[in-house]
């Protein structure tokens, strides 16, 4: 079986329904539903101060390195990477083994704005470094999205590893000494963005995560999202069925890259020094695994992959260096125990649905229930 | 003929060496029920491919509604009014019926990634009908009552109806049927010819492949038969049923007639 095939396995089975948290939520009444998530936001943002909780700071603390530093500089990243992968792999179901190269377009973009070759503020760049990432997206995409499974996951990674070693042979974006002193984001009221506090960085990832949740939810409950799925499920017969296949595989490609991009344009503002061996292959492996980890397709899944393959490390640094062998563990035990990754993908049933009741009219036909039960 | 919604003019296919269509040539009328019969291997899934884009034919051409389909994409063509379901059921699995047939639906929708995002009125106009289409449809097809569970976990029978409900819902001026009664029961497939015939009442042309001869003399106006790639007979069902070539077709030739 093909490499995409077996993946597609692993990934693509139907979820069982594991909580129903979402759909329980989906029933409350309008009021109490806002305020769970008002109250669901607050604690996002109190998360710096998460350490000071009893039982919680024990469990998510991390010995040795500074939380608020995981959160900011791993966690909000890799989360928001996540977000935008999912789109790719988890929607539309294209394997792509090259996504840092989008993160990285991003980083370098504001470093060569903001530092390199031009002074524009951070705030500038942002937008024009999430257009620069789409635009490489849909230029990756244009030529590529003809191809397949397989064939499609091994011109990504070149891709990926194109991106870092041109950036590394060119005397013009800093070869291999990168990128310093690249602008960090304006100071906004009491939130300075400062070497000494990690908190205001975390807001602002926080706060990108947010728009983009918002954003991909639209997506996901429209025609585009319906194309996506119908794309993921059967490619063929999507297209059969009138969907403009290629038209929303590029679509796919170009918001994933742009919200890849956007992971980067943080990143490159919080370290303001970005070079080549920041982009390694690995970290595509790593975003690919926090996606599948998560659960392929799970918007809140790719959100808690994102985060606990950014935190696990961190919070395993007693283990000195058998960290990364605790972390694979960690990884391995939870593909066994939950194929589907952490937060399945839900059959979506619309909140219309629940309610509504057959006809009268409805012809009865006495057909065994098949593969049900 | 004036009213000819699709016409195959000499269609060839090859694969290699292998001819799977010589010199096709038919035609299906608005508002007919046309059947394509033959036995296993005759060609005529081929035949639905080359109409609806799947392999493009290697001579001959393909007229739809007076205009050639030949350099459109797939999906261009369903857009023209060509829908289809498929031998092997493929819905999409993990979608919930609804949403099966919300994307044929979407076949006439406009909206894409910047109407979704702002949310603009096209995108909920578009998204409530696509709704109350898609349920209207499943109702027409008896099976609405499932309308929120994933086409995986449905019963057989209404999953081949699904399918029939989804080509339906991009509102095909031709409907192309390949096999729907595979698998059925007679009572089921007796179901299904009222179905058909259903269809064809609120103004669908249908083209039918099926391989139960009963199904297709019983709902079709006309058959073309198939065999070896060749199209042996045409005409009405009772015509055809005692085609002597059909019934060598189907029954073979004894060996001493031969």
């Amino acid at each position: 079986m093909s490499l995409s095939g077996t993946f597609k396995d692993l990934t693509s089975k139907p979820a069982r329904a594991i909580s129903g948290v979402g759909e329980r939520i989906g029933e409350m009444p309008t009021v109490s539903r806002w305020s769970l998530i008002a109250l669901f936001i607050v604690s996002m943002y109190l998360m710096p101060w998460w350490p000071e909780v009893p039982v919680l700071g024990w469990l998510v603390d991390t010995p040795g390195t500074s939380f608020e530093g995981v959160i900011t500089d791993k966690v909000v990243i890799y989360v928001l990477v996540a977000l935008g992968l999912n789109v790719v792999v988890g929607l539309a179901g294209l394997l792509d083994l090259g996504y840092v190269g989008f993160y990285a377009v991003g980083a370098y973009t504001v470093g060569v704005l903001s530092s390199q070759h031009a002074n524009l503020p951070w705030l500038v760049c942002v937008p024009i470094a999430v257009l620069v990432s789409m635009a490489a997206g849909v230029i990756l995409g244009t030529p590529t999205l003809r191809l397949r499974g397989d064939y499609l996951a091994i011109v990504t990674l070149g891709f990926g590893e194109i991106i870092r070693i041109s950036a590394n042979n060119a005397e013009w974006l800093g070869g291999s000494r990168g990128i310093s002193k690249i602008a960090k984001p304006p100071n906004i009221g009491p939130l300075k963005f400062g070497i000494l506090d990690a908190k205001p960085y975390f807001f602002l990832g926080l706060t990108f995560i947010i728009v983009v949740v918002f954003l991909l939810r639209r997506l996901e409950n429209s025609r585009v999202g319906r194309a996506w799925n119908a794309v993921r499920e059967d490619e063929d017969a999507a297209e059969l069925m009138g969907v403009n296949t290629f038209k929303f595989k590029l679509w796919a490609f170009a918001i994933g890259a742009a919200i890849g991009g956007l992971a980067g344009t943080l990143y490159a503002g919080k370290v303001r020094f970005i070079n080549p061996s920041n982009f390694p292959l690995q970290l595509s492996i790593l975003f690919l695994a926090a996606v599948v980890l998560g659960g392929t397709g799970n918007m809140w899944g790719a959100i808690l992959g994102g985060a606990v393959v950014a935190w696990m490390p961190e919070r395993f640094r007693g283990f000195a260096d058998k960290r990364v062998f605790v972390f694979g563990v960690a990884l391995v035990l939870v593909m066994v125990f939950r194929p589907q990754g952490l937060i399945p993908r839900k059959i979506r049933k619309e909140r219309w649905l629940v309610n509504w009741k057959p006809p009268e009219s409805t012809p009865q036909s006495g057909e065994a229930e098949v593969g049900r039960g | 003929m004036a009213d000819t919604v699709l016409s195959v003019d000499n269609v060839t296919m090859q694969f290699g060496g292998v001819t799977a269509l010589s010199d096709v040539t038919f035609g299906i009328m608005r508002g007919e029920i046309l059947g394509l019969i033959g036995p296993n291997g005759a060609g005529k899934t081929t035949c639905f491919n080359v109409i609806t884009g799947v392999y493009t034919a290697t001579s001959g051409a393909v007229t739809f509604d007076e205009q050639p389909l030949a350099g459109l994409k797939r999906f261009q063509i369903t857009k023209r009014g060509i829908a289809r379901t498929f031998q092997n059921i493929r819905l999409f699995p993990d979608m919930t019926a609804i949403e099966n047939v919300m994307v044929g639906v979407d076949v006439n929708h406009k909206t894409s990634v910047g109407g979704a995002l702002i949310g603009s009125r096209r995108h909920h106009r578009e998204e409530r009908e696509g709704r109350d289409k898609a349920m209207e449809l499943l109702t027409f097809m008896g099976i609405a009552d499932r309308a929120g569970d994933a086409a995986r976990n449905l019963p057989y029978g209404y999953q081949r109806r699904l399918e029939i409900a989804r080509a339906l819902a991009t509102k095909p001026k031709l409907l192309c049927l390949d096999e729907p009664a595979a698998g059925f029961t007679p009572a089921e497939k007796q179901e299904l010819m009222d179905l058909i015939r259903r269809i064809r009442a609120q103004g669908y042309t249908v083209l039918l492949i099926e391989h139960d001869m009963s199904l297709v003399m019983g709902v079709t106006d006309r058959i073309v038969v198939l065999d070896f790639g060749k199209i042996i007979a045409t005409g009405s069902p009772a015509e055809v049923q005692n085609n002597p070539d059909v019934i060598a077709a189907y029954l073979g030739v004894p060996d001493d007639a031969a």
